[in-house]
């Protein structure tokens, strides 16, 4: 979290840079690294994206090259169509917009009365949730699946749904965690001048919380939509309707009996969102603030 | 989103404008209406994590102890049958090889894992220019949706000549070699694709924890005539000892609920040799219907996930920084 301004020396202190032999063994080390980050950071991409163009007899004979001979673009367009990327990327779009505003809610609202209203049952409430932090999802991956299928008390079942994997996604302790710290951080005096005013809690959350809280607000969003892009198993066990799964569950299925090239075209489509907003928050994301997420 | 702006005016009653006499009688009676208020206030907030967690955390956690006692089968009503589920689980002689299983690849996964990240977070911290460059590579692949990560590294893995590996191995006269298609290799080549897309973020938090290392602590180092490797084994792995055992106890966790790269690599196979906890549990349940006994095996990992989250607290507790 801390990104001061930049340290005038790390391990090595400019003394050491100066000193020849630790220089030469320090830029050797560094040729090593930079040359381990392009071979497994870029190159896997680079591959994939010459494959996706690449006609399956070329990604037989020159495996190892990475650039298509000839360039078959339109394997991007045949795997559009052809493998229904289209719809399976529009459900996955459908799928991670409502999660993502369905986490914002929770975490919102939930943030704000534990942090701002703070009634006497907060904290017992706020332990509770965090609790969850304890459990894997995968733990209680049945009984979700199985309270999914019949909601208790309401006695309808919302699998093969969007809302199957919308509601769900909202039961995330630690977007409320986030929320509710930053929230208390803002004076509170500023809260009691507003109800001097006559301002509600409505008022207040609105007009004066949410706008203060961008940053936060921008940080529950890129690992709300980072989560729900990657998502596997639950809308794999949820969603058993083809046409209502995302591109991660349909691309295996398809994978079985696709052209390769075909297949990688659809890795790269699934790929790209994700990259987007990667390079759009990059600053953010590699120098430390949104990816407290910690997940494995 | 439809409520009426709730007025709470309980600071307003206690204000200037009270009449003197009686002004702390009036004060509490206020502080007492205004304490009601912030909880009606509190609950409508609250509602929507109430409503969401109960539905989809609590009940389902409470759900899975219950569940592991009773057959479920969506056929016919559930009912008790006490500790049959668990009894018919380690009558399974899978279990034993999707728990071997399941523990060979959370080691290999640490063995490589933990040192991968933690050098190049510390090689990557001293550099004076490509900082940014180096971060951005580093996490690259964590961007990447698992399911594509691992169908691409399936694709690497293709066996034969022609696949991408082996024909790399080619060049220097090595392979091919059958790397999903045998009992020995298929597992150490999930853990390279699970380390692939994880080591990423593991990078970026040493990456912090390292810019948190006070520089006196390397100045005094220095000026003791400590060397630079003697300066990373006593100031920096100790300042970083918080850290590394956080993340390694995460990485346990997570690697012990490995799915998609056995699912969607091997299905378990060959041979059984990558069947792992999950995978066992999503077979029970989704193949085989049976949700009492996957429900069994996933209260048994929530409970080795405890297990081990205590006794590994408890172990390095002493170790810890803070």
């Amino acid at each position: 979290m801390t990104s001061g301004p930049a340290p005038v020396r790390g391990i090595l202190s400019s003394a050491d840079w100066r000193h020849s032999a630790t220089r030469r063994t320090w830029r050797l080390l560094h040729a090593v690294l930079f040359a381990g980050l392009v071979a497994f950071g870029a190159l896997p991409l680079v591959w994939m994206w010459r494959a996706s163009i690449s006609s399956t007899a070329d990604l037989v004979q020159r495996p190892l090259a990475l650039w298509p001979d000839p360039a078959r673009w339109s394997n991007l367009y045949d795997a559009w169509s052809l493998l229904g990327i289209d719809r399976y990327l529009q459900n996955t779009v459908v799928l991670v917009a409502g999660s993502w505003l369905v986490q914002l809610i929770v975490a919102t609202t939930a943030g704000f009365a534990l942090a701002v209203i703070r009634p006497w049952f907060g904290r017992f409430v706020y332990g509770a949730l965090l609790a969850t932090l304890f459990v894997p999802g995968t733990v209680t991956l049945i009984a979700l699946y199985l309270t999914v299928l019949d909601l208790p008390g309401l006695g309808i079942s919302i699998a093969d749904t969007p809302w199957a994997i919308w509601l769900p996604a909202g039961a995330h302790a630690f977007n409320v965690l986030l929320a509710k710290q930053f929230f208390d951080a803002i004076p509170r005096e500023l809260f009691e001048a507003a109800q001097v005013d006559g301002a509600g809690w409505l008022v207040v959350f609105r007009r004066l919380v949410l706008p203060m809280s961008r940053p936060i607000l921008a940080v529950i969003s890129l690992l709300a939509i980072m989560t729900a892009w990657k998502d596997f198993l639950w809308p794999l066990v949820v969603l058993s309707d083809p046409a209502q799964q995302p591109l991660a569950v349909a691309l295996p299925r398809l994978a079985q009996n696709t052209d390769p090239a075909y297949l990688v075209a659809g890795l790269v489509i699934a790929s790209v969102p994700p990259l987007v907003i990667f390079l759009i928050f990059q600053r953010q994301i590699v120098s430390g603030v949104g990816w407290s997420g910690l997940k494995g | 989103m439809t409520m009426a702006p709730e007025r709470v005016l309980g600071v307003a009653a206690s204000g200037p404008g009270d009449a003197r006499g009686h002004r702390s009688d009036r004060r509490s009676a206020g502080r007492r209406a205004g304490r009601r208020r912030a909880a009606a206030a509190g609950l409508v907030f609250l509602l929507p994590a109430l409503v969401i967690f109960g539905y989809f955390a609590w009940w389902p956690i409470a759900q899975s102890v219950v569940l592991s006692f009773q057959q479920t089968n969506l056929v016919s009503a559930p009912h008790w049958v006490g500790l049959r589920n668990f009894a018919q689980l380690f009558a399974d002689p899978l279990l034993a090889t999707a728990a071997l299983n399941t523990l060979w690849f959370t080691g290999l996964s640490l063995l490589v894992g933990l040192p991968v990240p933690l050098v190049c977070a510390v090689l990557v911290s001293e550099l004076r220019r490509g900082g940014a460059l180096a971060r951005t590579l580093a996490y690259l692949p964590v961007v990447i949706p698992p399911v594509v990560a691992v169908l691409l590294w399936k694709a690497f893995y293709a066996p034969g000549e022609s696949g991408v590996i082996n024909s790399l191995l080619g060049l220097f006269a090595l392979g091919p070699y059958p790397w999903l298609q045998s009992p020995v290799l298929a597992m150490p080549s999930l853990v390279v694709v699970a380390t692939w897309s994880g080591a990423g973020t593991a990078v970026l938090i040493y990456l912090a924890a390292l810019a948190g290392v006070s520089r006196e602590l390397y100045e005094a180092a220095e000026l003791d005539g400590a060397s630079v490797r003697r300066r990373v084994w006593h100031v920096t792995l100790p300042q970083m000892r918080g850290v590394i055992l956080i993340l390694l106890l995460l990485q346990i966790i997570g690697a012990l609920q490995v799915f998609t790269e056995p699912y969607v690599m091997t299905d378990g196979g060959p041979a059984n040799a990558t069947v792992t906890v999950l995978l066992m549990i999503y077979r029970y349940a989704f193949l085989f219907g049976n949700y009492g006994v996957a429900t069994a095996l996933s209260v048994l990992l929530a409970l080795v996930l405890v297990v081990v989250s205590a006794v590994y607290l408890r172990l390095t507790r002493s170790w810890s920084t803070s």
